[in-house]
């Protein structure tokens, strides 16, 4: 098995440690991972700003670089869930859709993984990112009737030492949302204060998630705030030793 | 009909957002109605197969929305109901005019109907001399402060009792400074209970209307609109023609999802079906199209038209509780309003998709199971399709898709980015960036990850 | 240039527009063919601001009334038995208006429904339409028999075949339009109380 390493283009230019993170954990778990060095977005910021008809280009950059692999991982749920739901391929091949994985469901679904040498003896807030729970059903949603149940948060049960706070709202939105985070700044930046401020509220020492973008935006926040609570992406806690 | 038609959503959120512990007061207020949905559909294990049933009804009723409406106008009539036709909004407030000036009506009472906000009917007849007194509490509160209703189910959510005691001491005479619940509700009480014991003709909305029996249902937890039909004359029912319903067993579901969507109650406290006019009074049914046959002719959208208004949208969103329903600048606001409003003038609400996250809380809290979100997103291709982006906007999207097509555009702009960041943050740090607003930029790290990786890695693609 | 009226023109657009064919899913699965709970019915109506009360006979009823309100007050009923019971003045009117300031109504309900603590109550049990709904404070009498578990059993019952108007009560009149505080007696009764006829 052959895996494709699809890294968000934010990742690669401003939080290249969840990308390290990410390519060193499946490597250590023997995966084959392959980085196509000419990959650059997946086109996700402009088709949700209504642009999807000018995404022609990212999206066959995008099949020109992960055609081959057996699975395409990222460590994003907005981009895989773009990827899944948006992207056009006419080749005719086998659908590149099917075989997309974020980085925590790869790692469930595909691996299996039940345990991880990881050691992170600290107080984490888990940050539920929208795409990756509602889109791509990485954990169960607060609105549902149904079965509790969560791929990230089964991985970070595995890892020593850790603590998972609670939260008084598990899932409601950073705020981030893409260009959402400039053109409607005042309720993107009062959206990311609460979610931080619960987060600060249980004793997190770390917030952390599936998507560096809510992260990013989170920590622009407590940065702002003087905080000394960092974001972390998952891949660098499942990752640390 | 809006008093901000100027300013979008975006604008109008700002303005929402200077008072900081307001926001959150309205933000809490919606959040613990949420939780009170929460917990009553918590209740029920088959919550789901409930929501899937409901589902499934309104998709068999937009799929013969021609013949259940025919089959409702032919039971109606046979009960005895008055039933007239309104392509739009106009025609609306003329046929319900008409019957008010068929009857010598000059004063009548209300019960909740967001179609009439919609159809702008209280300021048409106010101009043609006819006085409407909102019964609803909620309704009637934003009526002395003359607004519109922010909210589909809790019309003044963005009131302070402080401010609607002002008010009642403003127009009802209350003594000022008491913002008691209990006094003010009292005070309402006597006072609409004058008004329902002396008005002749009576207004209300419609929940469900039963094609199999001709008959519509009404639901209040006040009692407003029982009070003021069974004493008046006349009763007139304004009606969305999606409202309808095919079978009368069918409310069994609809009752049990709509009011535990909306507050949390298992049911509204009156549930009223009306089916014959009593002896000697009239009751006439407005059917009302206004759009609503011009989306559902889009595919991508005509679900919307499964809502049955139970504003659980509205509670769930964490963009509509901290903007407020004003911001929306339309009657129906919040997620379900950001679908319906661009059918009807894509100009004038071509900003309320992208008033969204599209975190997809909205989808599953809907009691029908309209994919909102989905339709958000589908909403912000055909408005910028038909050339409603701002045009900065167009050209920072268009040199994003050209960048972001070439491997080494792409590489150079991400160079240059943390190039600037490290060494002339200046350049960002500063009003001009909206980011930099309430949030530090991202620091630059040394290398990306794919300059690691050339590094790091031999072997690369 | 269409001559059509509103009328056509509404219908056939919805014609032309109209999505394709879709069933409807049968609703029968979430019927639970069982009597509904005493228990639960008067925990939720207790719940939502009701009150209940146990009796064997109209009588007790109307002991129990009689202290709860105070005698002067109007009391009505559509009910004969109750009329004798409370000595109501007849009368011929048929005008809700001349309920104006009627104290306490007392009804009967078809029966009850244990999971949302409500009544169905139609035209023909109502006296006058505005009755239960003008009254300061309403009494309504049911069948410890004829408790249905939900509305999909509710919807089955005969007294739902055929009536001019009808209602699912459940408890008092009530809002929570100012900041959310609950007040019971919005513009319908303040108070509403459910006597069921046990054996």
């Amino acid at each position: 098995m052959t895996v494709g390493l699809f890294i968000p283009c934010y990742v690669d230019q401003f939080y290249p440690g969840a990308a390290i993170a990410t390519l060193q954990l499946l490597e250590k778990l023997g995966v084959n991972v392959v980085y196509p060095k000419n990959q650059t977005c997946c086109g996700q910021p402009m088709a949700n700003s209504g642009f999807e008809h000018w995404t022609g280009g990212c999206n066959d950059l995008f099949l020109k670089n992960f055609s081959e692999f057996d699975y395409i991982v990222a460590p994003s749920g907005s981009c895989v869930l773009h990827v899944k739901e948006h992207l056009h391929d006419d080749t005719g091949k086998a659908s590149l859709n099917q075989k997309v994985y974020e980085l925590t469901s790869f790692l469930t679904d595909v691996l299996k993984v039940t345990a991880l040498p990881a050691k992170f003896p600290f107080k984490v807030g888990m940050h539920q990112s929208c795409h990756g729970q509602r889109g791509l059903h990485l954990s169960q949603m607060s609105e549902l009737v149904a079965p509790e149940f969560s791929k990230p948060g089964s991985l970070l049960n595995m890892v020593e030492g850790i603590e998972i706070i609670p939260l008084n709202r598990v899932d409601e939105c950073c705020g981030f949302g893409g260009t959402f985070c400039v053109a409607e700044e005042a309720v993107s930046s009062k959206m990311g204060i609460d979610r931080v401020a619960d987060h600060l509220d249980h004793g997190a020492e770390y917030i952390t998630g599936v998507d560096m973008s809510c992260l990013m935006h989170m920590e622009g926040i407590l940065r702002r705030q003087g905080s000394k609570v960092k974001v972390i992406h998952i891949a660098e806690i499942l990752n640390a030793e | 009909m809006s008093e901000h038609a100027t300013k979008d959503h975006a604008e109008l959120a700002q303005d929402f957002n200077i008072d900081e512990n307001r926001v959150d007061w309205h933000d809490e207020t919606l959040w613990w109605i949420r939780a009170k949905r929460d917990k009553a559909v918590n209740q029920l294990p088959e919550w789901e197969a409930l929501r899937e049933a409901a589902s499934l009804i309104k998709h068999n009723v937009l799929s013969n929305l021609d013949t259940y409406l025919l089959q409702f106008e032919a039971n109606a009539i046979a009960n005895g109901i008055k039933v007239h036709w309104a392509a739009d909004a106009a025609e609306h407030n003329k046929i319900i005019h008409q019957i008010l000036k068929d009857n010598q009506v000059t004063r009548m009472v209300k019960s909740k109907s967001m179609l009439t906000e919609e159809c702008g009917l209280n300021e048409f007849l106010s101009k043609n001399g006819v006085e409407v007194i909102d019964s609803d509490l909620g309704e009637r509160i934003v009526q002395l402060a003359e607004e519109h209703p922010s909210h589909i189910v809790l019309p003044c959510i963005h009131k302070k009792k402080e401010e609607i005691g002002e008010l009642f001491h403003k127009h009802l005479g209350t003594p000022a400074g008491n913002s008691d619940p209990q006094f003010l509700t009292d005070t309402a009480r006597a006072h609409l209970r004058e008004v329902f014991l002396t008005r002749k003709a009576a207004l209300t909305g419609v929940n469900f209307a039963i094609a199999e029996t001709g008959e519509i249902v009404v639901c209040t937890n006040e009692g407003n609109a029982d009070m003021g039909v069974n004493l008046a004359d006349v009763h007139i029912a304004s009606m969305g023609i999606e409202k309808l319903i095919p079978e009368k067993k069918h409310l069994s579901v609809f009752l049990r999802v709509l009011t535990r969507s909306a507050t949390g109650q298992p049911i509204t406290t009156y549930s009223s079906h009306f089916k014959r006019p009593a002896q000697g009074k009239e009751m006439h049914i407005v059917l009302v199209d206004n759009g609503r046959t011009e989306q559902l002719g889009r595919e991508d959208f005509r679900n919307s038209l499964k809502c049955i208004r139970c504003g659980a949208c509205m509670n769930t969103c964490p963009v509509y509780r901290r903007s407020g329903g004003h911001s929306y600048h339309t009657a129906i606001a919040g997620p379900i309003g950001s679908i319906l409003a661009p059918n009807l003038d894509m100009e004038k609400y071509g900003d309320l998709p992208f008033a969204s996250t599209l975190c997809g809380s909205c989808s599953n809290v809907c009691p029908v199971k309209i994919n909102i979100h989905e339709q958000l997103y589908k909403w912000r291709q055909v408005i910028v399709k038909a050339g409603h982006a701002p045009a900065a906007k167009k050209i920072s999207m268009k040199a994003m898709a050209v960048t972001l097509a070439s491997p080494s555009a792409y590489n150079m702009a991400g160079k240059t980015a943390r190039w600037v960041l490290k060494h002339a943050p200046f350049a960002v740090n500063n009003s001009f960036n909206p980011w930099y607003k309430h949030r530090d930029m991202p620091e630059a790290p040394e290398m990306s990850f794919k300059e690691w990786y050339s590094v790091n890695r031999k072997s690369s693609k | 240039m269409s001559t059509l009226s509103s009328r056509e023109l509404i219908i056939e657009r919805a014609t032309k527009n109209k999505p394709e064919q879709s069933a409807l899913p049968d609703i029968s699965l979430f019927e639970k063919n069982n009597k509904g709970d005493l228990t639960t019915f008067s925990t939720v109506l207790k719940n939502i601001g009701g009150s209940v009360h146990l009796i064997h006979n109209l009588e007790e009823l109307v002991s129990i009334v009689m202290e709860k309100y105070a005698k002067d007050n109007r009391f009505y009923s559509p009910i004969e038995e109750i009329q004798k019971l409370i000595n109501q003045t007849p009368d011929n009117s048929n005008d809700g208006h001349d309920l104006e300031n009627v104290e306490l109504a007392i009804i009967k309900a078809h029966f009850a429904v244990a999971e949302n603590g409500a009544v169905w109550v139609t035209d023909d049990l109502m006296g006058n339409r505005a009755l239960p709904f003008i009254c300061q404070h309403l009494a309504v009498i049911v069948n410890e028999n004829d408790i249905a578990p939900t509305m999909h059993e509710a919807y089955l019952q005969p007294s739902l075949n055929d009536y001019n108007y009808g209602s699912f009560i459940a408890g008092p009149s009530k809002t929570a339009d100012i900041e959310q505080s609950l007040v019971l007696g919005a513009h319908g009764p303040k108070s509403m109380t459910v006597f069921v006829e046990v054996n």
